[in-house]
This record gives structure tokens, sequence and C-alpha cells, in this order.
């Protein structure tokens, strides 16, 4: 049995794809055999992100329709033997995605992978609520400033209230807060709320803090996960999520500026 | 003075704005969160309806759906003014 984790937000351009990608690769690089699915139909992406773009043949709604096998369908990726992509399609309307055939494609999938991520789109049509209706785990997505953290909340009802778990009554999912597009300094001025603002309004379990940083606009321009940046200090916090994830302790680090100079330097360890 | 004032002065930042802005905003929308949509609108309706026959204000009515485990109980409180001037509630004291 495959766990399923869905990266979702509410509110688009916090970084969901960016951190499904950098999740997922970083799952795939522990030796956990990983599939990353894009369920934003319409508007792919995480093709594109990921670097496979020119690679999809088939998609996650052939699959649905039969049209495709889903081991036609899944992109291997060519840096990590353990991951696959299952790309969302571009044409289609989003009413091809079903209750049913989403539940199909995640019941074979998991007899074959430990891990299925699923990368929520948007909003909280149809494609969101799919997303999160299977997942055991949810990671929600969110930037310190004041619609971000709404929409997270926003979220979370849905989570609780709409999942197969909440209509089952069964366990509910396990949320976590990744904190993403973070500035330190802005939040020492004052000008940005902070974690732990952040955290007391939501009231979730910290996974990560992601620090705003070039290396991701880099990344993403080259299809390059940007976990795989390892010097980079964001994809260095994104291999801390997912040993955090995978349940080692792990400080979390990057939530203090950055000190210069020999003071830094002693008191950086 | 006042230019220095200008550096010393308490104001909240931004980010404490921000924080306090977003708790009540979030405490009420979760206040309201399960709870059926038809509330607002019926919440309206009944003080339509009452309004024909007591003057009340707007908040003198409060619309809540209750749940426990074999039924859901809709509770409807409504404030009458207290002087007893209303040609109805004349019998109050």
């Amino acid at each position: 049995m495959a766990r399923i984790i869905v990266v979702t937000s509410g509110k688009g351009g916090v970084g969901k794809t960016t951190t499904s990608a950098a999740i997922s690769m970083g799952l795939a690089m522990q030796g956990k055999r990983t599939a990353v699915i894009d369920f934003d139909v319409g508007l792919r992406n995480l093709d594109l992100i990921m670097g496979c773009e020119r690679r999809v043949v088939y998609d996650f709604v052939n699959v649905i329709n039969g049209e495709a096998s889903l081991n036609q369908a899944l992109i291997k990726d060519k840096r990590c033997d353990n991951l696959f992509i299952l790309p969302a399609s571009q044409t289609r309307d989003k009413d091809s995605l079903t209750v049913e055939g989403v539940g199909k494609v995640l019941e074979n999938l998991s007899e074959n992978f430990e891990f299925v991520v699923c990368d929520s789109p948007a909003g909280i049509e149809r494609g969101a609520t799919l997303a999160m209706y299977y997942a055991d785990d949810a990671v929600v997505v969110t930037n310190p400033e004041v619609s971000s953290v709404r929409d997270s909340d926003r979220m979370l009802g849905i989570l609780a209230s709409k999942s197969r778990r909440a209509e089952r009554g069964e366990e509910a999912i396990k949320e976590y807060l990744l904190l993403t597009r973070y500035s330190p300094q802005r939040v020492k001025l004052g000008e940005m709320l902070s974690v732990e603002d952040v955290q007391e309004i939501l009231s979730l379990h910290l996974l990560g803090v992601i620090p705003e940083s070039k290396s991701v606009l880099n990344a993403s321009n080259s299809g390059t996960p940007v976990i795989l940046d390892d010097k980079s200090d964001a994809g260095q916090a994104y291999g801390d999520v997912v040993r955090r994830y995978l349940g080692e302790e792990v400080p979390h680090r990057f939530l203090e500026e950055e000190k210069k100079g020999l003071f830094g330097r002693l008191f950086r360890g | 003075m006042g230019f220095l004032d200008y550096f010393r002065s308490t104001r909240p930042t931004s980010a404490a704005l921000a924080k306090e802005r977003l708790q009540i905003l979030i405490a009420h929308e979760r206040a309201q969160r399960g709870k059926p949509d038809y509330l607002p609108r019926l919440q309206q309706e009944l003080l339509e309806v009452i309004r024909k026959y007591v003057s009340v204000d707007d908040d003198a009515i409060s619309v809540t759906m209750e749940q426990d485990d074999n039924r859901e109980i809709l509770g409807v409180n409504i404030i009458l003014p207290d002087d007893g001037e209303q040609g109805r509630r004349s019998g109050q004291d």
C-alpha cells in the first residue's frame, strides 16, 4: 500500500508544483519508489518543472479513460530510477477527472509504489478536491502572507470534511505546514509574518520552512527539481523536509538571517 | 521632538497587523464552517417575518446549528426589545 500525499494550498503561485517536484524527487532519492501526479488538468506544469515535458505521450486522463495503460503513461525520471511522473492532460476539460477514475489509478499505483505525491491545482474546484480526496497526508504549502494563510485555513476545513477519510469516519488526514518563500530579514523588520505567527494561526505541525531563494527560479528554468541543487538554501531545506517527513529528527534551518563574517562563522557551528 | 518620536513610536509593524487581522478573520470563518449554506438566508428571512410584528435590530437574531450523534438542532434565538410597547408583546412586564 502506498502512502498518498497531497500537496495543496488553495491559493495559486505559492509553490505547490515546486514542492511536489522536490518532495517526490527527495523521497525517490531516499530509495522510496515514488510516483508524482499532476492534477492540474488543462494547465499541466509539473512536467516542465520536472524537465520531462518532451517525453509526455499519454496523460492522467488517458489512463482514466482507458486509452492508455498506467505503464504507458508513467514517465520514468532520468535522474532517479525510483521516480515516475504522471502528467496532467493539456487539452481536455477537467470534468474528465472522476472520483472513481482517480480512485482506480491510485489503487493501481498503490500496488507498485511506496509513495504517491498528488500535485493539486490551485482553487477548490474539482481537480483540487480530487487531489486531496484519497490522501493520507497533506502538505499545506503556505506563504507568510495574509491571503495565502487564509486560503490554507480554508483548505484545512475541506481536508477535514470532504476527504474519503472524513466521509468514512477514519483517522483524519495528517496535515503538515510547509512555509515557503520565507524571508528572515523581512520577518526581523516586522514586514513579514513569522513562522511562529503562521503556526499559531493555523495550529499545524511544521514540516519545514523554505527560504525565498533565487535557486527556485533557476531550478525551474532548467527543469531540475530544486532539491537536486544541494548547494542552495532552498534545495537543502527541501532535503530536510523529506528526511523530516520520513521520521528523522532534523532541526529547522534558514529561520534566521544569515550571519556574515567571523561572528557568523563562529555561531553557525 | 516630533522627528525622534517618529522612530520611537510603537506603531504595530505590518506583520503584527497581518496577524491580528488573520486571527479575527479565521476565527470567524471557522465558526461558519460546516454549517449549511442556507443559514444566512434563513436568518434574513426570519428577521423579515419577525419585523412584520416587532421592531428588532439586525443583530437581535442568531441562528445556530448544532449536531450530536443522532440529531441536528436548529436553534433560533431572537432578542425582543425590552420595552413592552409593541402591540403583540404588550403583556410583557
